[in-house]
């Protein structure tokens, strides 16, 4: 029930936050704040209480109470459809990371909407909300839900509270996602009445599915249906063109629940289900996926040297990122899938923090073009600091998580293929060139006089607080990341069990 | 008290966080006491730690806590203290306490007094960490720590952009050598299941032979983090860039310390190179070839850092010359006393730049002798350590380095006679450098002399760059035994004349000028020469067009986002379909009559074709 109640505490938040607008007009953030605090705390409050977490076991696909939590309800009998909702160690992390950077994304946006600000916080929580479900939903018919779920309220964060290209991007975006959920629909109904043909009973319950014996044909279409609809929400070299668009119109908060969480969907549900569900043809299909990884790696990074404005920048970046993530999934052995898993929670706080960096000098200089900056150390030298910190957190300086993952991912991965791992670590060296000029065009070179009319004002306690929070869980998944490898390391035993 | 050594690095990192985190707003001086403090604190640590070690010298291994475990992948936060150790940190922890004190005059009046101890601080602390680590991750650690401490220091004037585009040159080609090092590490650990260093090289001699391919390839991607990090063709053209940096910095980072750990790298793992002979043999030439090419460019420069940018290349090139002909101590003992001279050097063209109003350029300087009597005999003592005259510390360290190459069977007296020739060039520029500068007629005036917190200094590593020689490192138990034969006494003679007559030459060349050179400079060949050599062999010219503009041309291209052309041509398809359809909607009542009278007498006459009898 814990798991319920997190979704619908943000659910009916949203409409609280919609709704006291008539109250303040400053009252919906404060109440979205509020909610996720709340959410967040009433999740963490459950988890301290729970002895299973000094004691973890892997969870088994075939005993769905050997996870740390598990929810069943019947919802439509008939065609075996449940609302069931389970949690191991990863959907856990991803959970709290979804909180937090959901606290984060309100404070992000603390001053920058000024219309219709009741239905902005409620968008943003119900986005929350799906996303929630769609890290527990085990139940294929509600997790396909919850999909779409997180879909409709973003595309509203773009359309309407976004920058001045926003309808297209919103539009791009939502297509991009909606024609390969479609995809990923009839995956998902093939699967199930191949199931029933083969048991002779209708069930959406990835427990039920999970071993289905079908065709090595069958099993092959079926993967990529789900491959194709989790890449472009990865997103993966050729799908990705959605993002850069979506990103750099989304309004802040967007941007950094985008990239910070919603990217994070993708790679989560080629862990559970793209592999695991076919797991000899996922094994078949490795190579390809590897080489699309490696691929985007390569021509993010190549792409976003060539950007001249400040978020495009970071969203080709994300590009480049996930192609580490992609192979670290498809290399398939534990160090790289942990560096994968790192990746997902490292990439969420030094993206998201970037893009907060964006959104408070879009919001200062009312412009994202870098040829316009220059220089703004000078006048803001702490924001030029935490930008200096996360753009080396970016670039994969060890000591912070961003190194720990994309050095597990490369460390597993040349055990695989060595040529592969040599080139995706060239991502090193143009990581490096583009985060660099990024700071350059910004914070470095001669401080512009004109940008000075703007009245620059510093990060003041909010920023800071909320940037510090980031900083630390960097720093913390830098130098001890212990704690996130053993939440992981149970359930990617038990999955690297199921693959031959 | 050895089980306190992690207070070493940490004392520095915590100074730094704390300037950090207090952004300026400490008072000037108590900025300059922590600074200049921690690291002395360090310092003194590491003299005491070095007391109970030569007391008791078995190598000390602390485990702080096991950093990430993934399987049997468990680098730990552990150290490792031997005497290779001892001798780094001592370089470390004394000539950086000596560089602090000397920049707390330097930035005196610099508004970011606060953030330069911050990131110098930071860089001693990540310096350490590399030099005790006891595995190959937590020293890939330091390696990259000390890379964006080198970074945010070459690019401190942030405001100039071309600070930030030497900066960024730095960061961006070492990273090359370090991606090249990354995979020898994922090498290393794929093949022997341990990155401990310690342990991989037992692990190594157990498991390969001399001359195996693998530990040749290994060595070889090592080889490349080292040639970036310590600046070695081909990845040397950051340095000479660096220098848009404060001069302490340049002092401390790019002459003593950081500059010089790919030659503690290679030295550490010597056990995985003795492996592969061939990686040895690499590891000369580059080291030989480095150190002509950098000697002819310095003696072509005009700007005094770059002439001790390229020296260092230089020197480094003669440890790295030392360690691939198996010289393991000799290198070491190079570095130590390269550190003492060059820091010396460095300083001492600190202090002339900031008593000169930031002039650069030797030949705009001159007679600086009477006027600035320390940093004068700085300057001589310096230059000859680095010519290695005769009972300096260079002589010592670089003799030793000629002998043993000499004694290499085969290519041994090639790589001898080469050294000898960059040892005349490095007497001739060196001492070129101190005629131009100290004696002739004054150009430039200086505005003041050198204040304490830099004569201090300076003084102390006159002495250091005079005794430093005598120094017997503890090493012996590191690294194999060296042959002990010595060669021909003729040897001898010929490697200790040479810097004599490189004095010579310079004497007659820039002081008394009885050796006129101008005819030669002046002839075609003499002119393209000088632009050869004055511009770095053009390898930068060459690097410009292999790599960068190509780089920029790639990206250029890619900008227009070639794959959404892809999806452009969708949605154009969609939309033209769409318009073609709309056509139809015309909204008169006469035109879907007679569509759908039409449409349905195709329809009828299809269905009569198919089957007749359905009428």
């Amino acid at each position: 029930m814990v798991m319920v109640n997190l979704i619908l505490i943000l659910l009916v938040g949203g409409v609280l936050a919609l709704l006291s607008e008539r109250l303040d007009e400053n009252m919906p953030r404060k109440v979205a704040l509020g909610v996720v605090v709340v959410d967040l705390l009433y999740f963490l409050n459950h988890l301290l209480a729970m002895p299973e977490l000094n004691q973890l076991q892997a969870p088994l696909a075939s005993d769905p109470s050997t996870w740390l939590m598990h929810f069943r309800a019947d919802w439509i009998p008939a065609f075996g459809v449940s609302i069931e909702l389970a949690l191991d160690g990863i959907s856990m992390l991803m959970v709290l990371l979804t909180l937090v950077l959901g606290a984060v994304a309100v404070s992000a946006s603390w001053t920058d909407v000024t219309v219709r600000r009741g239905f902005f916080e409620a968008n943003l929580l119900w986005t929350l909300a799906g996303v929630l479900g769609v890290f527990m939903a085990l139940d294929l018919f509600l997790f396909f839900l919850f999909w779409e779920v997180m879909l409709i309220p973003m595309y509203f964060l773009i359309a309407i509270w976004g920058h001045e290209n926003r309808g297209y991007a919103a539009m791009k975006f939502f297509i991009f996602t909606q024609a390969s959920g479609l995809l990923m629909l009839v995956s998902i109904l093939t699967l199930v009445a191949v199931n029933h043909s083969a048991t002779g009973q209708w069930s959406f319950s990835y427990f039920a599915l999970l071993n289905t014996p079908m065709a090595e044909t069958t099993a092959h279409w079926l993967m990529v249906g789900f491959f194709i609809a989790f890449v472009v929400k990865l997103p993966v070299f050729p799908f990705h063109t959605w993002l850069p668009d979506a990103h750099t119109q989304a309004p802040t908060a967007g941007s950094v629940i985008l990239a910070g969480i919603l990217l994070k969907t993708g790679a989560y549900g080629l862990i559970r289900f793209a592999v695991p569900l076919f797991p000899d043809a996922a094994m078949d299909f490795s190579y390809v996926a590897m080489v699309l990884g490696a691929a985007g790696v390569v021509y993010g990074a190549v792409l976003a040297f060539a950007q001249t404005d400040f978020k495009r920048l970071i969203a080709y970046s994300s590009v480049s990122h996930m192609g580490f993530v992609l192979l670290g999934v498809y290399a398939w052995n534990e160090l790289a899938l942990q560096g994968a898993v790192m990746q997902m929670v490292a990439h969420g706080f030094s993206t998201a923090a970037l893009f907060m960096i964006a959104g408070s000098l879009q919001e200062r200089l009312h412009t994202r073009d870098m040829r316009e900056m220059g220089g703004l150390w000078h006048y803001m030298p702490r924001m030029g600091a935490v930008a200096m910190f996360f753009v080396v957190a970016s670039l994969g300086l060890p000591g912070l998580g961003n190194f720990v993952a994309e050095f597990l991912v490369l460390l597993g991965l040349f055990k695989v293929d060595p040529w592969m791992t040599a080139i995706a670590a060239l991502g090193l060296i143009t990581g490096a060139a583009y985060s660099l000029l990024l700071m350059q065009r910004s914070f470095q070179g001669e401080p512009n006089p004109k940008l000075a009319d703007h009245g620059l004002i510093d990060f003041g306690g909010r920023e800071m607080l909320t940037m510090a929070v980031m900083m630390v869980a960097l720093i913390g998944l830098g130098i001890y990341p212990q704690p996130v490898l053993d939440l992981a390391q149970p359930v990617l035993q038990s999955l690297l069990e199921v693959t031959p | 008290m050895l089980e306190l050594i992690w207070l070493i690095p940490l004392i520095p990192l915590c100074s730094s966080l704390l300037l950090m985190l207090t952004a300026g707003r400490l008072p000037r001086l108590l900025i300059g006491y922590l600074g200049v403090g921690s690291v002395g604190i360090a310092a003194l640590l590491t003299l005491a730690a070095g007391i109970h070690f030569m007391a008791n010298p078995e190598p000390f291994e602390l485990t702080l806590w096991t950093w990430m475990q993934v399987g049997n992948f468990a680098p730990g936060v552990a150290f490792y203290f031997d005497g290779l150790t001892l001798v780094m940190m001592s370089v470390i922890t004394g000539v950086g306490f000596l560089i602090h004190l000397f920049s707390t005059e330097f930035m005196e009046k610099d508004t970011s007094y606060a953030r330069y101890f911050a990131y110098l601080n930071m860089f001693v602390a990540a310096m350490l960490i590399l030099v005790m680590a006891d595995n190959l991750l937590l020293l890939y650690l330091g390696w990259e720590g000390v890379g964006v401490c080198s970074y945010l220091l070459v690019g401190f004037w942030y405001q100039n952009s071309a600070n930030g585009q030497s900066a960024r040159k730095a960061f961006i080609v070492t990273r090359i050598g370090d991606t090249a090092m990354a995979l020898g590490l994922f090498l290393l650990f794929t093949e022997l299941g341990t990155l401990d260093i310690q342990g991989m090289v037992a692990m190594a001699n157990e498991t390969w032979q001399v001359g195996d391919s693998i530990p040749l390839i290994a060595c070889l991607l090592l080889l490349g983090g080292a040639v970036g990090k310590s600046a070695q063709l081909p990845l040397h053209t950051w340095l000479p860039d660096a220098m848009a940096g404060p001069t302490p910095v340049s002092a401390l980072i790019h002459a003593a310390t950081m500059v010089t750990a790919g030659v503690y790298l290679i030295a550490r793992t010597h056990g995985l190179f003795l492996l592969a002979p061939t990686a040895m043999m690499v590891v000369a030439i580059i080291g030989i070839a480095t150190s002509l090419m950098a000697a002819f460019t310095a003696l072509m420069q005009s700007d005094i850092k770059r002439i001790l940018a390229y020296s260092t290349i230089s020197q480094i090139g003669y440890m790295f010359l030392a360690l691939g002909v198996g010289a393991w101590t000799a290198g070491i003992f190079h570095l130590m006393t390269h550190a003492f001279f060059k820091a010396l050097l460095f300083l001492g063209s600190g202090a002339i730049i900031h008593c000169l109003h930031h002039e650069h350029n030797i030949f705009k300087m001159g007679g600086l002798r009477r006027k600035m009597p320390v940093t004068f005999w700085s300057f001589m003592i310096g230059s000859a350590a680095l010519a290695a005259l005769p009972m300096t510390s260079g002589f010592f360290s670089k003799d030793q380095i000629l002998l043993e190459a000499y004694q290499l069977p085969g290519m041994g007296p090639w790589l001898w006679l080469g050294g000898l020739l960059g040892a005349l060039l490095t007497a001739i520029y060196s001492f070129r450098l101190v005629f131009v500068v100290f004696f002739g007629k004054a150009n430039t005036e200086p505005d003041r002399d050198t204040g304490w917190r830099m004569a201090v200094p300076l003084t102390v590593l006159c002495a250091l760059s005079l005794i430093g020689g005598y120094f017997i490192i503890p090493v012996e138990a590191v690294f194999p035994a060296a042959s002990g034969e010595h060669p021909a006494h003729w040897v001898e003679y010929v490697s200790i004349s040479v810097p004599l007559i490189g004095l010579l030459l310079a004497y007659l060349i820039f002081h008394s000028r009885q050796l006129r050179v101008d005819g030669l400079v002046g002839s075609r060949v003499g002119q393209l020469l000088r632009r050869f050599w004055f511009s770095g062999w053009g390898i930068d010219w060459l690097y410009d067009r292999l790599f960068v503009r190509p780089y920029y041309e790639l990206s250029g291209m890619l900008k227009s986002e070639p794959v959404d052309v892809i999806y452009g041509l969708i949605v154009a398809i969609n939309q033209t379909l769409n318009q073609w359809l709309s056509e139809a909607q015309t909204g008169r009542m006469r035109w879907y009559i007679a569509s759908m009278v039409f449409g349905l007498v195709v329809l009828i006459s299809l269905a009569l074709q198919i089957s007749p009898e359905v009428l």
